[in-house]
């Protein structure tokens, strides 16, 4: 399958997307899904350049978006990034919380820091980029906010407690930002991936590699594409009765 | 009737869908015209919209009925 098999799914064309951590692996399949849907993306990286290569690379598609540089773990910089935004997009009904750190390391060595800085990039960022597009979005009576957790936070992972927290606290947050927002046609949902071929996973050696095939049903790793469509459908129309919804795309190898 | 009570109540009616002539200033959002939570909320954004001012949500917390909502845009229209 390649995103662009996919069929135009209803109520995507036309909305401004924002998607962080959009300029590698799962974040960018997921910018180039919504832009091939009609959505006009804004995709954000932690630099300037990152930036200017996710315009480059939205310029290619019917409704162009364009790259801004944001670090979603300052308050000041989402305040920023969104106002750009929403002078040159629009608001955006669309906000897929895709950017995400890890800083691994056993419990009895982490240092404080590795805890907060995860907490902040992979929870507290939800905290400050729904609240920046909500307004928008109540005032649209439209919108789909699309959390990108991780298989590790419904199952753990040694040497991963701070990222397993930050993604399992993303699920509490989306089911109860689902239940104040619902009745406005606002849904939030959060997908939990695998092992998605990313970064972050080629990180892995090959002996690590073949032990995850083994406790994979489908037996291979996902891919950012894999990912991508599971917000397709969540964005558009055809989802507008699923909110509150943990979403695992992992080829079986966790099953709720 | 001020002016600006007839648009604060225009708009209190709007958003919460009652008539503005029989609204009563002594009347609760939420106890008396069935308002919830983000109701209120959506109230002042459009109160924020038409009176191009900005509500601190400290403020906002405190407007719970339609004399309120008229005193505290009075109050910011002096300033």
């Amino acid at each position: 399958m390649q995103l662009s098999d996919l069929q135009r799914w209803p109520g995507i064309a036309g909305q401004i997307a924002l998607v962080t951590g959009a300029s590698r692996g799962i974040g960018s399949a997921i910018a180039d899904a919504l832009a091939l849907q009609g959505a006009t993306v804004i995709g954000t990286a932690t630099t300037a350049g990152g930036a200017d290569a996710i315009t480059a690379r939205l310029e290619a598609f019917d409704t162009p978006g364009q790259g801004l540089a944001l670090d979603v773990a300052d308050a000041a910089s989402v305040e920023a990034c969104l106002e750009l935004a929403n002078e040159r997009a629009g608001a955006p009904t669309i906000l897929v919380n895709n950017a995400g750190i890890t800083r691994d390391n056993l419990l009895v060595r982490m240092k404080a820091e590795d805890w907060d800085d995860v907490m902040s990039t992979n929870l507290t960022a939800l905290y400050r980029l729904s609240r920046a597009t909500l307004r928008g979005m109540i005032k649209a009576r439209q919108g789909r906010i699309i959390n990108i957790s991780s298989v590790v936070g419904l199952t753990g992972n040694p040497g991963q407690a701070n990222y397993a927290a930050a993604k399992a606290g993303m699920i509490g947050f989306a089911k109860s930002l689902a239940r104040e927002v619902a009745a406005r046609n606002i849904t939030v949902n959060t997908i939990a991936p695998g092992f998605i071929e990313s970064d972050m996973t080629r990180a892995l050696n090959e002996q690590q590699i073949d032990a995850l095939h083994a406790r994979i049903p489908s037996a291979r790793l996902g891919r950012p594409d894999d990912v991508a469509a599971a917000v397709v459908f969540l964005a558009s129309e055809a989802a507008r009765y699923v909110t509150g919804e943990t979403l695992n795309v992992n080829g079986g190898l966790h099953m709720q | 009737m001020s002016s600006v009570e007839g648009q604060v109540k225009g708009i209190i009616a709007e958003q919460l869908g009652v008539k503005a002539e029989e609204l009563k200033n002594d009347a609760s959002f939420v106890d008396d015209l069935g308002a919830d939570s983000l109701d209120t909320v959506e109230l002042v954004m459009a109160l924020e919209e038409e009176f191009e001012t900005e509500i601190p949500d400290e403020d906002a917390e405190s407007i719970t009925t339609v004399q309120q909502a008229i005193d505290y845009i009075l109050a910011r229209k002096v300033d």
